[in-house]
């Protein structure tokens, strides 16, 4: 498909005159030369790698003493059987609950705010924008003051209540929920910028007509803002997804995957696995896996809602 | 009945005045055209009409209520926008009902009056598609159809045609027209096009500058305007003004041999006369030299010069001019305008006009 673009694109100035054999075969050749820099680059760290791994997931984590072997898929069957494994499925299941359907509304929120005509726009939409600016070991540096029993922000907080001092992240129940807060905060912002960029898009008119035919301010953001923003809801919910399961950072630095793997999730699980125990076939296994999960969400998303949306 | 009347209103932002105290009635069943050139302030009159805008003085009645604190809802119009705003992601069928949905009207009442307007603006084969499979005459149409719908009584164009091929235009024209007069609609239209407003209007206000600069039905118009503004912006090509000097037995045309056209003083003042009302003569007239000429099929346009102001003659068929060729001009003495040079205002009180 796009050896044929390039092909036309090159020989088009020449159409309709006899095109020989020797020129077509230059142009696929040309086309091919353009692309093989950023082609070769994709093939060593990104193609190599994830076929690397498959490989791998099927083969013994070798040994100073024993080299690797074929093991079939029982690298497979002892993930299975790893509570571990699946504490940090179910972590990583509430994590993206918690985080995707909050930071995409609060994202369109926002975004429908920043875009009306309001005194201090510019200042709000960079105030909205910040945590996206700040890498997350800083932000996860920054709540964790935030978290910190007794001295932190929030307990200082409830202490004006004359509610107890709580340590937030070194409890079972809420550590995962003080790690949904913190990305919900970081992403929000980045996604408002997509929701942003959608909602200049729109016509001021048909708000106009809209509002000439008597529909309210909600009916019109439900029956054409929102219609109109699905092709960004969707861009934004695969992004979010994507992240759900790539980001770890503030998982590194608030709580390494504790209190009791209460917040370990996938990817800190394989980090875990592969680079402080060195069980490189098990963790290329949990690996496959993750890739698996996440190339099915995402051809999930496309096909199921590339239908029912409207692109302009 | 929904008569409009606009008293008084305007529209300033900061200190930039868009629209002036501008006046006028619409009556029940007229269509009334805003006519002007661009940046004149016809779309903001209509926006404010609409109530998409909000006064900065005056006021808005329609059908004798006064509207002008209303929200554009509340006000009984529908309204066609120059881009159309067509919901992209809704059919043809979705768009046209959109208002009656909103207004939460049964959906059988709804099917029974979407087949009714599909008809009436020929889109019945085509409710199912979405505006960016239609053509530009389609998608007029179809805000055409969304407007109609809501049975309003009063119904708001702003430049509705300017987007469409000269061919379509012209049909559209006619069937806009057609439709305002077949529902009885009182419809206010804003055009820069001095030919949409000719065709369609019973009344006509040009405006300028955010001022009416002559309000009338399009015969009076054309025959009697106002000012030299008005002269020049009706009727293709526009009417010829020629200054006047003092001569014998009168005035005449500046920097012309020929005889007096006005009897009496001329200075300061000028001499209007449409290319379609000048005749080429064989004997008598004010002599001329011809600069160019277009073929236009019906006719044929000669623009000449006398001394250094230049003019344009309108003559039947296919007239062989050379440049250079020199012509006598002549017509009626009725068909002469006398405007004040530098007011631009029409003078009646000025001296009788001669015909050359």
């Amino acid at each position: 498909m796009r050896s044929k673009g390039w092909g036309v694109l090159i020989a088009g100035p020449r159409a309709g005159a006899r095109v020989t054999r020797s020129a077509r075969n230059m142009a696929h050749l040309y086309g091919w030369l353009l692309l093989l820099p950023a082609a070769a680059l994709l093939a060593l760290f990104t193609h190599y790698p994830a076929l690397g791994t498959i490989y791998h997931s099927f083969y013994s984590t070798p040994r100073a003493n024993r080299p690797s072997v074929y093991v079939g898929l029982d690298n497979y069957q002892s993930m299975v059987e790893d509570p571990v494994f699946w504490q940090a499925v179910t972590n990583n299941l509430i994590f993206c609950i918690g985080t995707i359907p909050a930071s995409i509304a609060l994202a369109l929120l926002m975004a429908v705010w920043v875009n009306g005509k309001i005194r201090g726009r510019g200042l709000l939409r960079t105030a909205f924008f910040t945590p996206t600016i700040l890498p997350m070991i800083a932000v996860a540096n920054i709540w964790m003051f935030f978290y910190t029993p007794d001295y932190g922000l929030i307990d200082q907080i409830r202490g004006l209540f004359g509610l107890p001092g709580f340590n937030w992240l070194g409890t079972r129940n809420t550590a995962l929920w003080c790690l949904i807060v913190v990305t919900v905060w970081k992403e929000a912002g980045f996604f408002m910028i997509f929701y942003l960029a959608a909602l200049q898009q729109i016509p001021p008119d048909l708000s106009e007509a809209a509002a000439i035919e008597g529909s309210s301010r909600w009916y019109f953001f439900r029956r054409v803002t929102f219609p109109l923003l699905m092709p960004t809801t969707l861009f934004v919910l695969v992004n979010a997804v994507i992240n759900s399961f790539r980001m770890v950072d503030h998982v590194v630095v608030m709580t390494r995957g504790g209190p009791d793997n209460a917040t370990s999730l996938l990817l800190f699980h394989i980090y875990e696995v592969g680079f402080k125990f060195w069980d490189v076939g098990y963790a290329a296994a949990l690996t496959v896996v993750l890739l698996a999960v996440l190339a099915l969400v995402a051809l999930g998303q496309f096909f199921a809602l590339d239908r029912r949306i409207h692109y302009r | 009945m929904s008569e409009i009347v606009v008293a008084g209103i305007t529209k300033a932002w900061g200190g930039v005045v868009a629209v002036d105290r501008v006046s006028f009635t619409a009556r029940a069943g007229e269509l009334l055209v805003l006519l002007g050139p661009s940046g004149c302030g016809k779309s903001t009159t209509l926006r404010l009409i609409a109530g998409l805008e909000e006064a900065t003085a005056g006021t808005v009645q329609i059908g004798g209520r006064d509207v002008t604190q209303l929200p554009p809802s509340a006000r009984q119009i529908a309204m066609v926008f120059q881009s159309y705003a067509l919901f992209p992601h809704l059919t043809v069928a979705e768009n046209i009902v959109f208002g009656l949905k909103v207004r939460r009207v049964p959906a059988a009442e709804r099917a029974r009056r979407l087949q009714r307007v599909a008809e009436l603006v020929g889109l019945a084969q085509l409710l199912e598609r979405k505006p960016a499979q239609l053509s530009g005459g389609q998608r007029q149409r179809v805000a055409l159809g969304r407007a109609i719908i809501a049975e309003a009584p009063v119904c708001l164009m702003d430049e509705p045609l300017s987007n469409l091929d000269a061919q379509l235009r012209q049909e559209m024209r006619a069937e806009i027209r057609a439709l305002q007069q077949r529902l009885g609609m009182t419809m206010v239209y804003v055009t820069h096009d001095q030919t949409e407003a000719m065709t369609m209007a019973d009344q006509i206000i040009l405006l300028r500058e955010g001022r009416i600069e002559h309000s009338a039905s399009p015969d009076e118009i054309y025959a009697r305007p106002a000012t030299s503004f008005t002269a020049r912006f009706i009727g293709t090509p526009p009417m010829n003004l020629l200054r006047l000097a003092d001569s014998l037995g009168g005035a005449a045309i500046a920097a012309s041999n020929g005889p007096a056209v006005l009897a009496g003083h001329g200075e300061a003042m000028l001499l209007g006369i449409r290319p379609e009302h000048l005749r080429i003569a064989n004997v008598g007239g004010v002599t001329a030299e011809v600069v160019a000429s277009e073929y236009l099929g019906a006719d044929t346009v000669v623009q000449c010069r006398i001394g250094d102001q230049s003019l344009s003659v309108r003559g039947a068929g296919h007239l062989r001019l050379g440049k250079g060729t020199p012509v006598r001009l002549t017509w009626s003495a009725e068909d002469a305008h006398l405007f004040d040079a530098s007011s631009g205002q029409r003078r009646t009180d000025g001296p009788a006009m001669l015909a050359p």
